[in-house]
């Protein structure tokens, strides 16, 4: 998934003379208070810190309060989805005219039908709405369905963002994967390697969908697997 | 999937007396939206005067009305913030409160719809569905029929579904309608009904779906209107029946009560007609009864719910922040008392404990201390849900931070410097007052009593017994001499004041010397939620007043021929008391086999009959010279 990354940022925490006393729980607290906001500085959303604080000196900040800056190096990861990424996320709700998606579990998305290729047919089978790709009757999509999507643009006041399934390599995690898997040119032992592999890897992707910190494999892994997808079309 | 149109009034007249698919229906009114900025509005006009028809909708109108709503949800993609301006604004602007079920539902639906479509209509969507907290004024004694209740249960538990549902699609909704439920709601001077029925949802939403993430601001908000309402209320208007004398009466009626206990010159008349007389016809006083009520009822339900304490640590943060902090509230504070009585092992010790911990800590300011240790004597004394050996504890507690400021500090009395000790010491006294009986006739409280250095605190050179309210500081000696706790050689003649000089000093100008938060509650409707877990000064059996039972009957029953109501509860709530009190007695004994003297054996002898059965009069004493 595209859009995450780690930054090692050098902050300055101004804490109020009263957290003399607590300053690590102070700076902690100010540094929460960035969490899943969109932060202009960083151009992107802060979904996690690890703070070191090198070192024990503090500037007194003169004035009436005598604010004293704690100079503090931490790494953020943090959420950027800029257009024409691929992110993924979980189909919370499905319409006709649009797909619902929550992406990392804090982010909502939408996919209205203009940005649902025609490839996909949109039927109630069993009572559930699916969309389904006429061509790939496999190629399901419905409510649970972890989806690969590009963005289009992000509110970043509500952290909403509109994407779209138009490009031929968005749609079902799953069944991107799969015919990523056929279409290689190997034995059907391999295969059955790589499919455990692939596993994995999509156990990967539902932790990172939790929020969680380390990611940097997957996102290699994926790096080459979209350059192989754009290879084929 | 048809709808049929068949109106000749309605909106789209091209679509007259056709079947239509949803999906045609939809392309339609996309049509419609999309022609807007091109310059061709009819179609787009026709439709918002649809949405605006809402008195007494005709059949067809509704299902025009259900069909043009679900038609815009499926359009919501193309439905923009400047060109469609007035669409939304009729959107936002409808009341659910206005129309049938399925009206309702499409609207919701497009609500819905419209939170999940984009970043713009969140804030309006969830402001429009907490609007609909509240029915139209127009609607507020339709609210009092049975169809009226009928429509609210419609209305609100689909407002409720409809926000879990946007919290489901949108996650960081909820972050979002926090503050505007605590900007909408109602202020003070708001007519009851709406304000109660607002007040209603935001509980619903504490203990809601979506409690994790909305509903400690829920509770925060309330309290805070609680003591905005609280505030509201004058002390001279809790007090009407004597302006000259008002606050004192108020602050110390029972203090006042030891006395009238002697003299039986009739206390007791005095206190019912202070409670029925008082705050009658005051608006806002019914506003807050009401809605405390709601209050405790919520914390019933959460305390079914098994939830009490999680719900009551968020109070405990609101308590310190608010209640603490507001000038002598007078009646919010009632809900504490109240979650601590309905879990009194684990809320009522927290509650006690936070307390004792604020007013021990120098960090605080002085004012802010004081105040916590006036709730805290005023919560031990009047908490009858409380044991005597919690309170034996706490009180150590206190005794042991005023020794170690006694032995810090040296000098002459001083009310001002050292007001923090001198309520301190008050408070001490203040709780002995009411409990000393009941420790003394536990023996293992009693030597823990006995051990307490109250001598040493309270005849050090600060002299708390000159600065202390008088009132306390009589009450407190007498029975400590009868109990055989503590005697002064020097004798003290206040000649019944009720407060001095020198106690007005120590309370300064905010006067906490003399507030004592839980006295009795002159809410009527709380009064049934708090009377049956409250002491009130005339159950309370002090040391001296040994086989005075039958001196106690008779103002009683002067008051029953004038008041034969009223009695009868507080008599009965003494009643339960005192057997409350056996039992304990009884489970101390049975602990300590030891130490049962010849009266306790009876007790133990005659079992659970008698307590029940045996009337007051002939009730053995207990007192501690009988040990």
């Amino acid at each position: 998934m595209e859009g995450l990354r780690v930054s090692d940022a050098n902050l300055i925490v101004y804490v109020h003379p009263s957290k003399a006393n607590r300053v690590s729980q102070a700076i902690l607290r100010e540094l929460s208070s960035l969490l899943f906001k969109f932060n202009e500085i960083f151009d992107g959303v802060v979904l996690a810190y690890d703070v070191d604080i090198p070192s024990k000196d503090a500037k007194i900040l003169p004035g009436i309060h005598p604010y004293f800056g704690v100079r503090l190096k931490a790494k953020l990861l943090l959420f950027s989805p800029k257009p024409n990424m691929l992110i993924e996320g979980k189909v919370v709700k499905l319409a006709q005219e649009s797909i619902h998606i929550v992406v990392l579990g804090f982010s909502s998305a939408i996919i209205t039908d203009e940005e649902i290729r025609g490839e996909f047919k949109y039927k109630i089978k069993h009572g559930e709405a699916v969309f389904v790709s006429r061509s790939h009757k496999r190629h399901v999509i419905k409510v649970g369905t972890m989806i690969r999507f590009l963005v289009k643009s992000l509110d970043e006041e509500i952290l909403h963002i509109s994407g779209s399934l138009n490009p031929p390599h968005t749609g079902s995690i799953l069944w991107l994967d799969k015919k990523l898997e056929d279409a290689s040119p190997s034995s059907r032992s391999t295969k059955k390697r790589r499919e455990n592999g692939e596993s994995r890897e999509m156990q990967e992707h539902d932790t990172v969908d939790g929020g969680v910190f380390s990611l940097d494999n997957s996102h290699h892994i994926k790096k080459s697997k979209k350059r192989k997808i754009s290879e084929e079309s | 999937m048809g709808v049929e149109l068949a109106t000749d009034r309605a909106g789209f007249h091209e679509m007259e007396e056709v079947n239509f698919s949803d999906s045609e229906l939809v392309y339609h009114v996309r049509h419609a939206l999309q022609s807007v900025p091109l310059g061709d509005s009819d179609s787009y006009d026709q439709l918002i005067g649809v949405l605006h028809h809402k008195e007494r909708l005709a059949p067809d109108e509704v299902a025009l009305l259900v069909t043009s709503l679900k038609a815009l949800s499926g359009a919501v993609s193309c439905i923009d913030m400047v060109h469609h301006k007035s669409l939304l604004s009729s959107i936002f602007g409808m009341s659910l409160w206005n129309y049938g079920p399925d009206v309702m539902d499409a609207l919701l639906e497009l609500i819905l719809s419209l939170a999940a479509s984009s970043g713009n209509y969140l804030d309006c969507s969830l402001d429009m569905l907490v609007s609909n907290f509240m029915p139209p004024y127009s609607l507020l004694d339709f609210l009092k029929q049975p169809r009226g209740l009928a429509r609210k249960d419609q209305v609100l538990s689909r407002v409720h579904s409809t926000l879990k549902d946007i919290a489901d699609l949108v996650p960081l909704a909820p972050s979002r309608l926090v503050p505007i439920v605590i900007q909408r709601m109602p202020n003070v001077f708001t007519k009851e009904p709406l304000i109660m029925i607002y007040v209603e949802n935001m509980l619903r939403l504490e203990g809601g779906a979506i409690r994790e993430l909305v509903g400690n601001m829920m509770l925060v908000a309330l309290m805070d209107r609680l003591v905005d309402l609280d505030v509201e209320i004058a002390w001279e208007e809790v007090l009407q029946d004597d302006c000259s004398k008002g606050i004192f009466e108020m602050e110390l009626e029972d203090m006042e009560e030891p006395a009238d206990d002697v003299e039986n010159d009739g206390g007791e008349l005095h206190r019912g007609s202070l409670s029925r007389k008082s705050l009658g016809g005051n608006l806002i006083a019914e506003k807050l009864d009401s809605l405390m009520v709601l209050t405790f009822e919520h914390l019933e339900s959460c305390e079914a719910g098994g939830r009490l304490i999680e719900v009551f640590e968020t109070l405990v943060l609101s308590f310190q922040t608010t209640v603490l902090n507001a000038f002598k509230s007078k009646f919010a504070q009632f809900v504490m008392f109240y979650a601590c009585a309905l879990d009194p092992e684990n809320c009522g010790v927290r509650f006690a404990r936070v307390l004792a911990d604020f007013f021990v800590c120098s960090t605080f300011p002085p004012l802010n201390r004081m105040s916590a240790v006036a709730y805290l004597a005023s919560y031990l004394s009047r908490g009858k849900f409380l044991t005597a050996s919690f309170v034996a504890n706490i009180l150590e507690r206190l005794v042991v931070w005023c020794l170690e400021y006694c032995k810090i500090h040296d000098g002459d009395i001083n009310p001002k410097a050292h007001q923090v000790f001198y309520s301190g010491c008050q408070a001490i006294m203040y709780v002995l007052c009411f409990r000393m009986r009941s420790m003394m006739n536990v023996p293992h409280l009693r030597s823990q009593l006995l051990l307490l250095p109250l001598e040493t605190i309270l005849k050090h050179p600060l002299s708390p017994l000159k600065v202390c309210l008088p009132s306390i500081v009589e009450e407190f000696l007498r029975q400590a001499k009868a109990a055989r706790l503590f005697t002064v050689s020097e004798t003290f003649i206040f000649s019944d004041l009720l407060e001095s000089e020198l106690s007005r000093a120590f309370g300064g100008i905010e006067r906490l010397d003399m507030f004592f938060p839980f006295d009795p509650c002159l809410l009527k409707k709380c009064d049934r939620f708090i009377r049956p877990n409250f002491v009130y000064w005339s159950m309370i059996r002090t040391t001296y007043d040994d086989g005075e039972d039958s001196s106690d009957e008779e103002p009683a029953e002067d008051y029953e021929a004038s008041h034969p109501d009223d009695v009868m509860n507080d008599d009965a709530m003494a009643r339960s008391y005192d057997s409350h009190d056996l039992e304990l007695d009884e489970f101390d004994h049975s602990m300590n086999k030891m130490s049962i003297t010849p009266k306790n054996s009876l007790y133990y002898r005659f079992g659970d009959e008698l307590k029940v059965q045996m009337p007051s009069r002939i009730r053995p004493s207990t007192s501690p010279e009988s040990l």
